[in-house]
């Protein structure tokens, strides 16, 4: 019980000096931003009174340690202030961009954990085959090329030549504002609707842009897959159980995975935290309104309210994964407890 | 049972679920307008407090003022909901007769107390686009007695000092200034806001439209305003914020769209000459130009300001950086507003342009940084403007930025040279005028900081004559005085104006009706039609 108890409290103090950390480093360079904060809201017509009075407003007139304090008691009290370029309290925001991007990323890393492990295990039972070496270029190419080209390249393609997948958005215009949002992810919101029509729509919208990220994702997760197999192939246990009559896949499947499940889940969670932050591009390209949109326009319009309770978002999310990572892994390979 | 064909033939199958979802809902959207627009500047709907460009044309078609230029000749003012104006012989007061067959989106009739009640809380408020009317010296103190209603049709304004009846009509014909129906305004108050709250995301207007939803950075539903008094042939209008100008060229091709509203140059062109699209387009009253600081020892010489401007290679630029987009233009008053004077007095002149800095004392050149938008095609016309500036001498090292940093920077004066751009904020010369000639308090501490002040640039005739202008009352008067302050400051001023844009609205063949303001609040979609 004890020991639980020191654990617990180890944990808690890590995630707090996590949060005060990165709210510490984003605050301070939000502050050294060559944008002033006052003169950027107040517009072309301000008076000097009116800039100061924006200026008092935000705090900006009082010493940056004691504005960082006020933060901090706003933040515990869930006030998170108001965002300048929507106009709405900045939790409000979010409750409604973060579900798009954790909508849109969850569904890559679904995608892109169902393709790459097969996949990895594939390439490296088929190691230096013609199989193998086409699965490395087509991982290359997803590492090398830009989002971006990609995703001009899947739209051509898919959208323009084929007409299979729709353009951008989350849904077609006919669904628009159609189903009331409950969990803010379309998907589920329409099912809970069981509003057919539009759930194909939102599937559909979400598939171009979920394709993207998950192969991009697959082709960094794969080659290592594939890494970690060939690594406990050329061990003795899998010898020995070659030796026994398994074939590779059964040894594989029995032996290999459960050895490297602790460092795969540890491999997929990285993946899913990058695809949660780093989806900026899929976003514009796709016209997405998640949290990445977000948080660089309100970075480049010095919205600092907007850029901080992102940031705590994304971080709160990055240590919930973390910690789920560390409680998986130990789950499945006892060697982690 | 489920086999294992089936299951792969199903599988294989939905991907083309989508493509004939989506042939039914073409089908379906005859009354249904779609429009691909970059709108990630909305901060709010309330025409009290919103002043960018995407919120000023949407609100437009959502509110009615008391005046509106003429759809044809937008130097036109006619009435919107006045039937009638008059002006007192000193120009001081205006007499607005107003239609009794307005009615807001409620189904309740417009009535001169909700215009007063309008300009009031414009002025109450005290939000960023106030100025347009606190300019004539409206204060929360005074409005009170000077805007009030004589009867439910009847609305006088008496000016606080006496302005240019011209001046104040285009100021009243500006997004602010669009009527909110007071009863619903203050039903939906909180702490004495006047509905600024609930406006931000709701509209309360007498317009062709009503706003549905507006859910920022993402889309803008508008739907019919049922007591509207014209016919509208579209019921709902969607304006989606796609961001990337390749995307909308996709969604256009593929119908998914009606109008593309942010096509470049390269996109426009190849479009043009197929049967499918037409082009609506429209010379804006945005101008782009070169801010040199006078601060900058080399820029407070008249010369250097002189050789900059011989040095450009304006048609080139225009040619070959934007066609279709932007056109040369070297006027502080860009063509389409009264008095602006459409001549091109700068050509490249390296010669010239050598012979300048030489008189100056700066025949080896000098070194500059320039400030510039990041953006597509700012970026490119930095790069020309640094290859012409190096012909003659000067060597200028680029700097990049995101729009609002630029801005700010030059709002800071921590500029040396800087590729801006300018919105005219009302329809008249003065908005100009007054932004880049007046500066009458050059200290940090000045109550006006407007573009002359940003770059020290001080010029004693020509802030005086800004507002000998503004109270012109005599038309013809007024507008020779603003054609000699632009002669003017062709030779006098720190500002080379290099282009004006034109907004184009690349267009699907079977949608028509989209009808371009000089500026965004100008916008009309009452006439849009989709067969």
């Amino acid at each position: 019980m004890k020991r639980f108890a020191v654990a617990a409290a180890n944990a808690l103090t890590t995630i707090a000096g996590t949060i005060l950390g990165l709210l510490l480093v984003t605050f301070f360079i939000g502050r050294i931003m060559p944008i002033d904060p006052a003169l950027a809201i107040a517009g072309d017509h301000a008076s000097a009174s009116a800039v100061a009075a924006i200026r008092e407003q935000l705090g900006l007139d009082q010493p940056l340690a004691w504005q960082f304090m006020s933060y901090l008691g706003k933040i515990g009290r869930g006030d998170f202030g108001s965002s300048v370029m929507t106009s709405r309290p900045v939790l409000e925001d979010l409750a409604r961009f973060f579900p798009a991007t954790f909508e849109l990323a969850t569904t890559a890393l679904l995608i892109a954990t169902a393709i790459a492990v097969p996949a990895g295990i594939w390439a490296a039972l088929q190691q230096r085959s013609t199989w193998d070496r086409a699965f490395r270029a087509v991982c290359l190419i997803g590492q090398s090329f830009p989002a971006f080209f990609l995703g001009m390249l899947f739209l051509l393609f898919f959208y323009v030549r084929l007409g299979i997948a729709p353009g951008s958005g989350r849904s077609g215009v006919m669904f628009d504002g159609v189903v009331e949002p409950v969990t803010g992810l379309l998907m589920v919101d329409t099912l809970l609707e069981r509003n057919w029509a539009a759930f194909l729509d939102s599937a559909a919208h979400i598939a171009l842009p979920a394709s993207l990220l998950a192969f991009m994702a697959l082709s960094v997760l794969a080659p290592m897959i594939r890494a970690f197999i060939l690594e406990t192939l050329s061990t003795e246990y899998m010898t020995a159980a070659l030796a026994k009559g398994l074939s590779p896949v059964q040894a594989v499947t029995r032996h290999g995975l459960p050895n490297v499940a602790g460092k795969l889940i540890a491999m997929i969670v990285i993946a899913y935290a990058n695809l949660l932050e780093g989806a900026l591009v899929t976003e514009t390209l796709f016209s997405w309104p998640g949290i990445g949109k977000y948080l660089t326009t309100s970075l480049l319009n010095a919205d600092m309210n907007a850029v901080l309770g992102t940031t705590l978002v994304i971080g709160l999310f990055y240590l919930a994964l973390n910690r789920a990572a560390d409680v998986c892994g130990a789950l499945v390979d006892p060697r982690l407890r | 049972m489920l086999s294992r064909r089936t299951l792969l033939g199903t599988a294989a199958a939905l991907p083309f679920t989508y493509s004939l979802l989506a042939r039914a809902n073409a089908e379906a959207l005859t009354d249904v307008v779609v429009i691909a627009q970059q709108i990630d500047d909305m901060i709010s709907f309330d025409p009290g407090e919103s002043f960018e460009a995407s919120a000023n044309e949407l609100e437009g078609n959502c509110y009615c003022k008391l005046v509106r230029p003429d759809v044809v000749n937008p130097s036109e003012i006619v009435g919107d909901v006045a039937e009638s104006w008059s002006i007192s012989p000193d120009g001081r007061v205006l007499t607005f007769n107003l239609r009794k067959d307005c009615l807001f989106d409620s189904g309740r009739a417009l009535t001169a107390h909700d215009a007063v009640f309008s300009l009031k809380r414009l002025i109450v408020l005290n939000k960023s686009p106030a100025f347009i009317i606190a300019q004539f010296g409206f204060t929360a103190a005074n409005v009170e007695e000077l805007i009030v209603a004589k009867d439910d049709h009847t609305l006088e304004i008496t000016l606080p000092s006496p302005q240019a009846p011209s001046f104040v009509l285009s100021c009243l014909t500006s997004n602010p200034c669009a009527i909110v129906e007071k009863e619903r305004a203050l039903a939906n108050q909180q702490g004495g806001d006047l509905g600024n709250g609930w406006l931000k995301t709701n509209s309360a207007g007498a317009g062709p439209f009503r706003l549905v939803s507006w859910t920022a950075s993402d889309r803008v539903i508008l739907e019919a305003n049922p007591h509207f008094a014209g016919s509208l042939a579209v019921k709902r209008l969607v304006v989606r914020h796609i961001k990337d100008p390749e995307a909308q060229y996709l969604a256009l091709q593929q119908g998914d769209v009606d109008i593309a509203r942010d096509l470049g140059s390269d996109r426009l062109r190849s479009l043009t000459s197929s049967t499918q699209f037409h082009a609506v387009s429209q010379t804006q009253l945005t101008s782009l130009y070169i801010a040199m600081n006078v601060s900058v020892p080399e820029f407070a010489k008249n010369a250097v300001q002189q050789a900059v401007k011989w040095a450009i290679d304006y048609e080139g630029i225009a040619q070959n950086l934007t066609p279709l987009v932007w056109d040369v233009s070297q006027s502080f008053l860009p063509s389409g507003v009264a008095g602006a004077l459409n001549e091109t007095p700068f050509r490249r002149d390296v010669a010239k342009a050598k012979a300048l800095l030489a008189e100056a004392g700066l025949a080896e050149g000098f070194s500059i940084a320039m400030d510039h938008y990041a953006a597509s095609p700012y970026a490119e016309i930095a790069q020309a403007v640094q290859q012409n500036l190096r012909e003659i001498g000067i060597t200028v090292s680029l700097l990049p930025g995101e729009q609002k940093q630029v801005v700010t920077k030059t709002r800071a004066r921590n500029h040396q040279l800087a590729l801006l751009v300018w919105n005219a904020d009302y329809f008249d010369p003065h908005s100009n005028a007054q932004a880049f000639c007046q500066n009458t308090d050059d200290r940090d501490e000045s109550a006006f900081k407007m573009i002359a002040w940003r770059s020290h640039f001080q010029d004693a005739e020509l802030s005086a004559s800004v507002e000998i202008a503004a109270r012109e009352v005599d038309a013809a008067a007024r507008i020779e005085r603003y054609q000699s302050m632009q002669r003017l400051f062709w030779e006098r001023a720190p500002f080379a104006f290099l282009l004006q844009r034109k907004a184009v609205a690349m267009v699907r063949e079977e949608t028509s009706g989209m009808v371009l303001g000089p500026m965004p609040a100008y916008t009309r979609y009452e006439g849009l039609r989709k067969t």
